[in-house]
Order: C-alpha cells, then structure tokens, then sequence
C-alpha cells in the first residue's frame, strides 16, 4: 500500500519536472508550447548520448541535459519563438505541433527508431526496505532531486528580483518596459528555464519512461492534463496536479489494472467539471 | 515558341519514356515496412534479412531477375493499403511481402484478393490475419507458437503458480490464450492475468501487483522495444530477489536490444524461434553477412523473417520455372520445406502458416555479450488456434 503511494509520488514528480516548463510558458508567457516534449526528449537523448558514446557518469549528464536544452531553448525563442508571441494561440499550436514533428523525424534520422537504454549507476539501481515498505532507490532519488528543485523554483519566481521581473512582464508588458524591464530579456531567459527544465525532466524519464523518437507525442497528453488540472497561475497548481495524477495512475493500475490506464482521464475530466480552471486558478487571469 | 501542341507533344514523349518497361525477365517483389515512425526498428530489421538473402543467393531466381521495391508506410494501415495497391497496379509487382504489424497486414487482405497476388508476411503474427486472404503465406509466427512451448517447459520444470503479464492488444490476447490454454492443460494455476496498456510509459504498478501475489513465476509479453523497459523495471523492483522467475517470449530479450539491458537480463528463460547464438552453418554466414552489411547491427527475430520470405519467393519462382500467376506461386510455396537460419521450417499446406521448432533459451554471457542461449528444443510447432 505504502510502496504504492510512494510509487506514485515519484511518478507524479517526475510528470511535474517533465510538465512545469510547460506551466511557464503556457502560464506565465500565455505561449501555447506543444513541442514542450521535444525539449524533454532532448533532454533525454543528450543523456543517452554522453553516457552510452562517451561513457560519462550519469550524475554529470543531469545539469548538462538541462544546460544544453536551456541552450537549444534560448536559440529558438530568439529565432523563432518570440516572433509568435503576439500570434493568435491557433498560430502558435501550429508551429508548435510543426515543430514536433520535425524534431521526431530529426531524431529518427540520427539516432534510429529503436528504444534507448541507459545503465543507471549501481547505488541507484535496485531497492531497499524501509519498515516493510519497498523503496526503490532511483525513484527516491527522483523525489529528493524534484522536491529541491520545486522548493527553489517556487522561491526563484516569489521572491527574487527576477520573479517579480517575470511576474510584472507578463501581468503588463507595456508598464513594465516603462519601469526600465527589459521583458524580452526576462523573457527568453524563461523560456531557456522552461525548456531546461524539461530537458532535465527527460534525462531523469529515460530509465522509467523509456525513450524514442515518438516521446513528444507519447507525453505530450500527460503535459496538458498536469497543466489543465493545475491551473496555469502558480508553481504549486501543475505540482499538486501532478502528483495526484501520478498517484491516481499508479494505485489505478495497481488495484483496477483492467481499467488503470484510464483512472487519469478520469480524474481530469472530474476536477474540470468542479473546476473549470483547474485547482488553482488565477483571479482575473487570462 | 512553345504551342500548346508542342507542349503535349513533349510531355507525352517523356511520360512514356518514364513508364517502367514490362521487360518479362524481371520480377518485383513489393516490400512494404514501417521504416519510420514508432516501429522502424521492424522495417530496418526485416530489410536487412532481405538484403542479406539477395547478397548471398544472387538476385535470379527461376530464371528470373529479381527487384525488390521497398515502400515504407511508417506503420499505418491505411497507407500500407495505398502502397499495396499502387504496388500492384504501377509497379507491377508480382508478390508482395513485409508487414509490420497485424492491422497493417489485414488491410491488404481486399488487394490480395482482387489482384490474386501472393503476399508473404515477415513480421505480424496474429492468428485470424490468416483466414482473410487464400494468399497469404507466413515466415514469421503463427500466432502464439512461442508462447505454448514455455507454457509446458514451465510446468515440467516445476512452475506451477504462474502470473500472466501481456500487452493489452491483439498478439498480446492470442499469446496471452495459448499460454493460459496449454499451461492449465499440463496442470497449472493462472494465479492472475494481468493487461497492460500498449502505451505505458511506467510498469511499476503492474509488477507490485505481480509480487504481492507471489506466484512462481511470471509468463510475460510485452513488443520488443517495450520490453527492455519492462526488464530494467522488474530487477529494479527485486521480483527476482522475492523467488519470482521471469519466463517470457523472445520478444523481451529481442537480439537488437539485448546488450543494451545487459545484466539485468541475464538468466531469463525465453521461448522463440530465432536466436543469433542459434548454432548451424547457415546462421552463421546469416549473422556474418548482416553485421557485415547493417553497420555491426546483430540480427533479430524479425529479419530472419524477411530472410526466410525471400527464400520462399526464390524457391517459389524455382518450382513455377519463372512463372509469375499469383495462384500458381501460392500453391507451389504450400508445403515447402527448408533449412533456415532458425532450423529447419515448413509452410503448413492447409493454413498456409509456418511450422516451425520453438527453443527455451536463457540468456548468458558469451565473451563480452549476452546472448540467448537454446538449451531444449520442441519440434514442429503450429499454430494451436488453427485447429479450432
């Protein structure tokens, strides 16, 4: 029962990792992002990349994966992204979606279509029991990684300068370019978080959710109903989403396994219909 | 100046001089795979067992000169369709083969019929794919043949409280029956049977469930790519550690994949028709040739289902002395025997479907690389739902 519950919170923290950029740009930049997965899956393979052609430890692959996605992230906002920020959002899930797949027929080309396998180091391979509940020792480095990172991205964006910046730029742009913010800055470096964020959230995926060409679309359904179900205001909507999601899923299959891979459908479509706008909704937001 | 007349004139001159010439000393084969999308690893397997047939038994065959078309149909049926017919009707081709997937079989059942041409599937393996066309001919598997020998390897061995895990979709349901049949026959308990989605991303609540039950063991199919995942998750879970054996079809210790899961696989007991470790001559220069060819890729089960259709078409044309009628090239490969990479296979004359040996293996190191070792044999195995 508990080893459930645990499963599923890591589960649910790794869908909040892989989707919170995702509530950024959605929520905070009110930019419909569908190739959010293509930066996870980057994420993904740059980890596949390093460790299986260059032998590098796992440990290092983590802040290079969110790093170079980071990267790729700030290139494309300022190449492509930010000329559709003022697009209608039909205009911005084309591309977007155009995006997707060119970014899967790239990686198939380079890469090939098989699964990507990884080999985690020993001391994060196997499980221990701890007073009769079985913990797996990866997924509990996933919770203690994905708890630290939500603790620091919750007082990055309420309580530092940078926050206040973010959260006035996309409140009103105008009154903030006139206060002296630069918006497009603050901007693109948002997005480059976003993007690293999901590219972190692919390198730690690879071993639980596997990884090919068609991860995008795979995942991309997951992204939107952790984001819908949390609501686009805060850090903290998409988080509990995702970890009632994540545990939904898990004692789902666990106890119905014959209906388990709809209980997540199911829970969204429940919290839509109390709440329209998600757990936590934005007053007066767009 | 160009007239319109001159225009037409052109145009006409050169669309004839494009149209392929019907030369009767060619035939085309139509080789239609999923070389794109979630299932490409199928087509660039399959691919290779043809290619490495062409390279080591010449491109004639009765006579005959022979070209093969490859389509891909990035593994949607209707596309596969599409390309099926333009196949038939542009290319002339006189065969066709491929097939990565049962919808993706089933959908050129209408064209096969119409056209009465042989289609030979390397690679889909559900048993009602069969009945929809009389030219349907088989050198993958027949349904859950894989399945049925394990089942009885596993009781004589002692595993008598056996969980099932399969993918929740057709081969995943016929494997699923053809264990669960044969295995009560010999005396054993399903303790539980267990669906997974065939888009799971995590199986970590599917196998808690498995080792709450504490069963024996645990009889599992999952597709071949799904299936390194699945094997990485269940020594993560310490199923093993708890007494609970792993036994499964090859396609969870897929030859492509293998190396990849390493350790984790060693041990597991597999049932399947093909292994690149099998020891025989022919498997030998088979493995030779693709690795030379594919860039070191080791063959898997699914190539040598392309390898063995190519085979078939040859010693097909062979016995119709280069005659090409679709009907005529049906009844000649309907009881043809032969060495494969595999062993020795046949084309059962009344379903069409292979018959073939089904060894266990276990997967052990040999030199630096894991491989599925065969260890018993269980001869001529057929499809167990044909006879129903």
């Amino acid at each position: 029962m508990l080893t459930i519950l645990f499963d599923g919170i890591a589960y649910g923290m790794l869908l909040f990792v892989l989707a919170c950029g995702l509530s950024i740009t959605l929520g905070l930049m009110n930019f419909v992002n569908l190739a959010h997965g293509a930066f996870a899956m980057a994420g993904g393979y740059i980890t596949v990349i390093m460790m299986n052609r260059y032998g590098l430890s796992f440990y290092w692959c983590l802040p290079a994966a969110f790093l170079v996605t980071a990267l790729i992230g700030v290139l494309l906002e300022r190449t492509l992204y930010r000329r559709l920020y003022k697009s209608s959002h039909l205009d911005q899930v084309l591309f977007s979606i155009g995006l997707v797949f060119m970014s899967i027929a790239a990686v198939d080309y380079f890469m090939g279509g098989q699964q990507q396998l990884i080999s985690l180091p020993p001391e994060l391979r196997g499980r221990f029991d701890f007073f009769g509940v079985g913990i797996g020792r990866y997924r509990l480095f996933i919770i203690v990684l994905c708890a630290a990172l939500t603790i620091a991205l919750q007082l990055a964006l309420t309580r530092t300068r940078f926050g206040s910046q973010l959260r006035a730029a996309v409140d009103d742009g105008r009154v903030a370019r006139g206060l002296g913010i630069n918006v497009s800055v603050v901007f693109a470096l948002t997005f480059a978080l976003g993007s690293g964020l999901a590219g972190l959230g692919g390198a730690l995926g690879t071993e639980i959710l596997g990884l090919d060409p068609n991860f995008p679309l795979k995942f991309l359904i997951y992204f939107m109903i952790v984001v819908t179900v949390g609501g686009t205001s805060s850090i903290t909507g998409p988080f509990v989403a995702a970890l009632l999601l994540g545990i939904a899923d898990v004692a789902g299959k666990y106890y119905v396994p014959q209906a388990g891979a709809f209980i997540i459908y199911g829970v969204m479509i429940l919290v839509l219909i109390l709440r329209p706008h998600g757990l936590f909704a934005r007053e007066g937001g767009r | 100046m160009i007239t319109r007349r001159l225009f037409i004139a052109t145009t006409m001159v050169a669309a004839l001089a494009a149209t392929p010439s019907l030369a009767q000393d060619v035939v085309k084969i139509g080789l239609v795979l999923p070389m794109t999308g979630p299932f490409a690893s199928t087509g660039r397997q399959v691919e290779a067992g043809v290619r490495a047939y062409m390279a080591l038994h010449g491109d004639t065959a009765g006579g005959k000169k022979i070209e093969v078309v490859l389509r891909d149909d990035a593994g949607t049926a209707d596309q596969t369709r599409r390309i099926a017919q333009e196949l038939v009707v542009n290319e002339g081709v006189s065969m066709l083969m491929g097939f990565g997937l049962t919808p993706l079989a089933m959908s050129v059942a209408p064209v096969l019929n119409q056209a009465k041409i042989p289609a030979i599937i390397t690679s889909a393996t559900t048993s009602a794919i069969m009945k929809q066309s009389e030219y349907f001919v088989r050198t993958s598997m027949a349904g859950p043949q894989s399945a049925v020998p394990v089942a009885t390897w596993a009781v004589e061995n002692g595993l008598k409280r056996v969980v099932t895990l399969v993918t929740d979709y057709g081969p995943g349901h016929d494997i699923e029956k053809g264990f669960t049949d044969q295995f009560k026959k010999e005396g054993g308990e399903i303790v539980e049977a267990v669906r997974v989605p065939l888009q799971n991303p995590d199986f970590a609540p599917f196998l808690q469930r498995v080792r709450d039950a504490k069963p024996d063991a645990i009889f599992v199919f999952v597709p071949s790519g799904v299936g390194s995942v699945f094997m990485k998750q269940f020594a993560d879970r310490g199923l093993a550690d708890a007494g609970i054996k792993l036994i499964a079809t090859g396609d969870v210790t897929d030859d492509d994949l293998l190396n990849a899961i390493g350790d984790p696989a060693l041990g597991v007991i597999t049932g399947h028709f093909y292994s690149a470790n099998h020891d025989s001559p022919e498997n030998k220069a088979y493995v030779e040739q693709v690795k030379k060819a594919a860039n070191n890729m080791r063959p898997n089960f699914m190539s040598v289902g392309g390898y063995d259709a190519m085979h078939l078409a040859y010693a097909a044309l062979e016995k119709t002395g280069g005659d090409t009628d679709g009907t005529k090239l049906v009844e000649a490969m309907k009881g043809m025997e032969w060495t494969s990479p595999r062993g020795s296979i046949s084309i059962d004359p009344a379903t069409r479907d292979i018959v073939q040996d089904i060894y266990i293996r276990e997967v052990k190191k040999v030199g630096d690389e894991l491989y599925n070792v065969e260890f018993t044999t269980y001869e001529k195995i057929k499809d167990p739902f044909a006879a129903q």
